[in-house]
């Protein structure tokens, strides 16, 4: 195919067919066709309604069903031109994304050409050989205190951001987007945002705005009044575009995808309108797979030098957990940051709860010869502590501040600290990790020598830990 | 469509694609769960449905490409796993087909496309030519392909005298072996999956399988040939638990199945095995063990055959006399692929959509679990420790509820434990072991008379101090009596004491049964004592301001089977309380 901005073009000499039997939701059903395979790409002309864009969901006999990506408002059946592609979605990849806006197909925003290159790259994408995996191991600085010290992103992570509605988890994706960094080696951000408002996709450029200069940057945009059934393509575009990035070009690339939950809505649109049997809260039974399809694609391979790392921000309904979104993404990534709305209300930002947060792949990529010697330490004497202070607090609310010990009380004052100290930070305020940790020892030192027991008498000395209060 | 009149005789032809479901018509000679390839690429799939001349398949490819009107070629024989002695220590996917020859990107492979390993094996004949030999009995080894002598075994079926032999030295792993009244008999085998090896006869459970996890050796262990399954949420440990016991429990062979689950966590799973040594044979973990390892993000329906697959690899195994642990992670996944392709073939879905037959879909699969006279007259097990991720947490959704009806053994993990950094999260009072009877009478009469009181105490202890610590959260610990106040301390030394285990710690990540029971009896003595003091009419504020550690740490300071160590730490513990009298 030519490249024409990332959607397939016909091969002229395949046929086009005007049997367009049924308009349904996303849904359009082609009769008599002949040679339609499953998953194909289709380009649909629609006279008086341009040009859209389709994959086959299933074939039956003569009959297909495509998934119109842009919906099938406007289209009317008798003056519809079905023409197959003959294969899935293939878009180019390479550098000629990097710099670029473009929306949800990948087609440009910023009044620039279409993307080309030289190489195209089918958007589902092959499941990556887990014998060629290399378990990740080295940290991404994001220069967000809250994340670097306590649930430090590792190159080949899969790590969500779980928020609710109100939450600063938008701010929070972009500052990430805009400060990481791969201690020193080519590093880019795949920034894929799904159903976003034009004021926060406008938000968002104007916070990657450096690094799009810099080359170092893709920004996807599908906002909130495009197509919807566009969404279940632009995380398959993000993707397929690091991946070339990282194992053919040598980069890491920090994949950012908000709103998860808006692309599961999208699914679950095209999953009634085909009659699927639903499963929890009416989202198709394959939910898990289908997002396990795109999480799965981060990681590292064995012998090439790039890292895709995955950061997938999902507002949870009514802030629940239990939301199949949420559950189902928190069993196949490896951790979860968890943003407070108690945290927002005192003026944390980010409100990161760090009790709840975790990153499973922390201890592989932090601490000796990754980033410090006595990070993975101060990192659990502080998660110790903070868990002491949450059960104080508790306390306090029953019994009053007044009948606490004077050591419940150096808690609470732990806990405070840490608010203020380490995790609150500007919007455009980037740390380094030297200063987060000493930051974070800062904190600590608000406890009593006696109460930092993780931590090894020779650190303690060295940070002049008081014996009491 | 004149064009798709012509197909070759025999051969069928696809009606309808969509995802892993294919049905095709006129595909002659084919039965049940037979194998056929589809399309011009021979992608495999599996007949699941047959309908006059209408046959739905399950595909175990990526479907995309196939065009109602391309062939479809029965193979004539069922889904079966190719079981010889290169399994040992290699990675595998769903359908058995090695991992580590295929490409960094798993492209859709097709059917018998698979190259055999190029590997050739040390065979030693143990069967003379002339020999009359019966199912089950050892034609010869193979040696050197890991700690475990691979037999090759006369197949099911198949009797009489033995004809030609081969020789000691080495062979192709589908090289024959020898001829059995006519048959050749090869060492490599292939046996249908989805059917059970033959076996003399099922004997009652024996032994405790050996876990080195004290919160289940102690409170809810397992026995050889039972069954288990360990329901947890995202978060809670399962994984985590699950590697530990294929590391370190006490089994001859363990077939780790990744059913839909992390790419990275697999990585990582192949490195580690590969750098561990076998505590008992010295030898390396990874040869102990064969890894089937279909990621969430591999194709769907492999994951419902790699169950089936992982199991019979078992059943291979046991067949050799040998005990066999199973352990697949996640059965949800499976069951997830299950109502994936009911959905497509539009079965009436019962509870969440999932298919009438889940329950004993999931009931057949742990019955191919047990302790069993094989053919040969050998004793084997197969012992099956499948994980259930309930979604949300919900131990009523259907998984969970069905499975926990089948397994003798259900050891749950607990969120709040497990958001305490309380690992492994194994939940003393949403666990069951229905083994544990017949194992404590077992234990009793084999060297360890004090297991069933032992049990019985911790796990009444625990329960006290749950129940008390409700009425510390309302009243504060100062409101309860001083007994009550040594329970709830007793209950804390037991927890952070004996349960806790850190997989990360070489010493505390797996104990032997000497030192579980020793730390399980120093932290009982210590709270006798305890309490002792508080029957004297010590203060319980002053009992509880006594340092604890050497109990609480005696996990950490004595070595895997060091049970010494630890009975000198408690001797340290009750003199130190001595002086608080």
């Amino acid at each position: 195919m030519n490249a024409d901005g990332g959607t397939g073009a016909v091969d002229p000499g395949r046929v086009e067919f005007t049997s367009v039997r049924e308009l349904r939701g996303p849904l359009a059903v082609v009769d008599k066709v002949e040679g339609v395979g499953w998953d194909e790409f289709v380009v649909l002309t629609c006279e008086g309604a341009g040009q859209r864009h389709g994959v086959v969901l299933e074939v039956d006999r003569g009959t297909a069903v495509v998934q119109v990506l842009q919906g099938t408002a406007g289209m009317d059946p008798a003056r519809t031109r079905a023409a197959f592609t003959g294969s899935p979605l293939r878009i180019p990849v390479g550098t000629g994304w990097l710099g670029r806006v473009c929306n949800g197909r990948g087609e440009p925003l910023d009044g620039g050409p279409p993307v080309f290159g030289a190489v195209t790259s089918a958007v589902g994408g092959n499941p990556l050989n887990p014998v060629r995996r290399e378990p990740p191991a080295e940290p991404v600085l994001t220069g967000v205190s809250a994340i670097d010290a306590l649930t430090t992103l590792v190159r080949g992570q899969k790590l969500p951001v779980f928020s609710a509605a109100g939450l600063p988890h938008l701010e929070l994706a972009a500052q990430i987007a805009a400060q990481s960094t791969a201690g020193g080696e080519p590093f880019c951000v795949v920034f894929a945002a799904m159903g976003v408002t034009h004021a926060d996709a406008g938000f968002v450029r104007d916070a990657l705005e450096e690094r799009s200069a810099a080359g170092e940057l893709v920004l996807l945009l599908n906002t909130a009044d495009d197509p919807v059934i566009e969404r279940i393509l632009t995380p398959r575009i993000a993707l397929t575009v690091a991946e070339h990035l990282a194992f053919a070009l040598g980069r890491h690339v920090l994949v950012v995808m908000t709103d998860m939950t808006s692309y599961a809505e999208a699914l679950r649109e095209v999953s009634a309108a085909r009659g699927e049997i639903p499963a929890r809260r009416a989202y198709p039974g394959y939910l898990y797979s289908d997002l396990a399809s795109l999480y799965e694609r981060c990681g590292r391979v064995r012998g090439l030098p790039g890292s895709v790392t995955v950061l997938p921000v999902l507002t949870m309904p009514a802030g629940d957990i239990t939301h199949p979104v949420p559950d189902l993404t928190g069993y196949i990534t490896e951790g979860q940051v968890v943003l407070s709305r108690p945290l927002h209300a005192r003026g944390v930002y980010p409100p990161v709860d760090a009790l709840s947060s975790l990153s499973r792949l922390m201890r592989k990529g932090a601490g000796p010869g990754r980033t410090r010697a006595d990070h993975l330490d101060v990192a659990a004497q502080l998660l110790s502590a903070l868990a002491r202070a949450r059960q104080v607090r508790e306390l306090a609310d029953l019994v009053g501040l007044a009948a606490l010990s004077a050591t419940d009380r150096r808690y609470l004052d732990l806990d405070e600290a840490f608010g203020s100290r380490l995790v609150d930070q500007r919007r455009d305020e980037s740390r380094t990790l030297e200063e987060t940790l000493e930051r974070a020892w800062q904190v600590l030192l608000t406890l009593p020598r006696s109460q930092l027991t993780m931590l090894p008498a020779g650190l303690l000395d060295a940070h002049d830990a008081p014996e009491s209060g | 469509m004149g064009a798709l009149t012509h197909t070759p005789h025999g051969t069928g032809r696809i009606l309808r694609v969509a995802g892993p479901l294919v049905e095709a018509e006129d595909v002659g000679g084919t039965a049940m769960h037979d194998l056929v390839a589809l399309g011009e690429a021979e992608l495999p799939g599996e007949v699941v449905a047959i309908r006059d001349a209408q046959v739905t398949v399950q595909a175990y490819e990526y479907t995309g490409g196939l065009v109602p009107g391309m062939p479809v070629r029965p193979l004539g024989r069922p889904l079966s796993a190719p079981l010889g002695p290169g399994l040992l220590g290699g990675i595998f996917d769903g359908l058995l087909r090695p991992l580590s020859n295929a490409g960094t990107w798993l492209e859709p492979r097709p059917v018998g496309g698979d190259a055999a390993p190029a590997d050739d094996f040390a065979y030693v004949p143990v069967a003379a030519a002339g020999a009359v030999v019966e199912p089950g009995d050892v034609l010869g080894e193979v040696r050197g392909a890991g700690p475990v002598p691979v037999r090759i075994l006369v197949p099911p079926g198949c009797a009489g005298p033995v004809g030609r032999v081969a020789g000691a030295g080495r062979h192709p792993a589908d090289a024959v072996v020898a001829t059995v009244a006519g048959t050749e008999v090869r060492m490599t085998a292939h046996w249908p999956v989805r059917t059970p090896r033959p076996v003399r006869e099922r004997q009652g459970a024996g032994r405790a399988l050996h876990t080195g996890q004290r919160a289940i050796d102690l409170l809810f262990p397992v026995a050889l040939g039972s069954t288990v399954a360990v329901p947890g949420g995202f978060g809670t440990g399962k994984t985590m638990l699950l590697q530990q016991i294929a590391k370190w429990c006490d089994a001859d062979v363990i077939v780790y199945v990744g059913c839909g689950e992390r790419g990275n966590e697999m990585a990582d799973v192949i490195d580690e095995f590969g750098a561990l040594t076998d505590p008992r044979t010295g030898g390396r973990l990874a040869d102990r063990t064969v890894i089937i390892a279909n990621t969430s993000n591999m194709p769907m329906m492999a994951r419902e055959a790699g169950i089936h697959t992982g199991v019979t690899v078992a059943e291979y195994f046991r067949d050799m006399g040998l005990d066999v642990v199973v352990i697949a992670d996640s059965t949800s996944r499976w069951a997830e692929a299950l109502r994936e392709f009911a959905s497509r073939t539009g079965d009436l879905p019962a509870e969440e959509g999932y298919p009438a037959g889940l329950a004993s879909a999931v009931a057949a699969f742990y019955e191919r679990a047990g302790v069993v006279t094989t053919l040969g007259g050998r004793r084997g097990s197969v012992t099956v420790i499948g994980a259930v991720s309930p979604p949300g947490g919900d131990m009523a959704e259907p998984v969970t509820a069905h499975t926990q009806r089948f397994v003798r053994c259900l050891w749950t993990l607990d969120r709040d434990l497990a958001y305490a950094r309380h690992y492994p999260a194994v939940s003393w009072a949403e666990s069951f072991s229905r083994d544990a009877e017949n194992l404590g009478t077992h234990l009793a009469a084999h060297g360890d008379p004090a297991w069933p009181g032992r049990r019985a105490r911790v796990a009444a202890l625990l329960a006290e101090a749950d129940r008390l610590a409700d009425l510390v959260d309302l009243l504060g610990i100062t409101a309860l009596p001083d007994q009550e106040r040594v329970s709830v301390l007793g209950g804390r030394l037991v927890r952070e004491g004996v349960l806790q285990q850190s997989a990360l710690s070489a010493r505390d990540a797996h104990s032997g049964a000497g030192k579980t029971a020793a730390l399980a009896e120093a932290a009982l003595a210590v709270v006798d004592r305890c309490r002792e003091l508080a029957d004297a009419g010590v203060p319980a504020a002053r009992i509880e301001e006594v340092d604890f550690s050497p109990v609480l740490r005696a996990r950490e300071e004595a070595g895997p089977d060091d049970a010494a160590a630890v009975v000198a730490l408690g001797e340290t513990m009750l003199a130190r309380l001595g002086e608080v009298a």
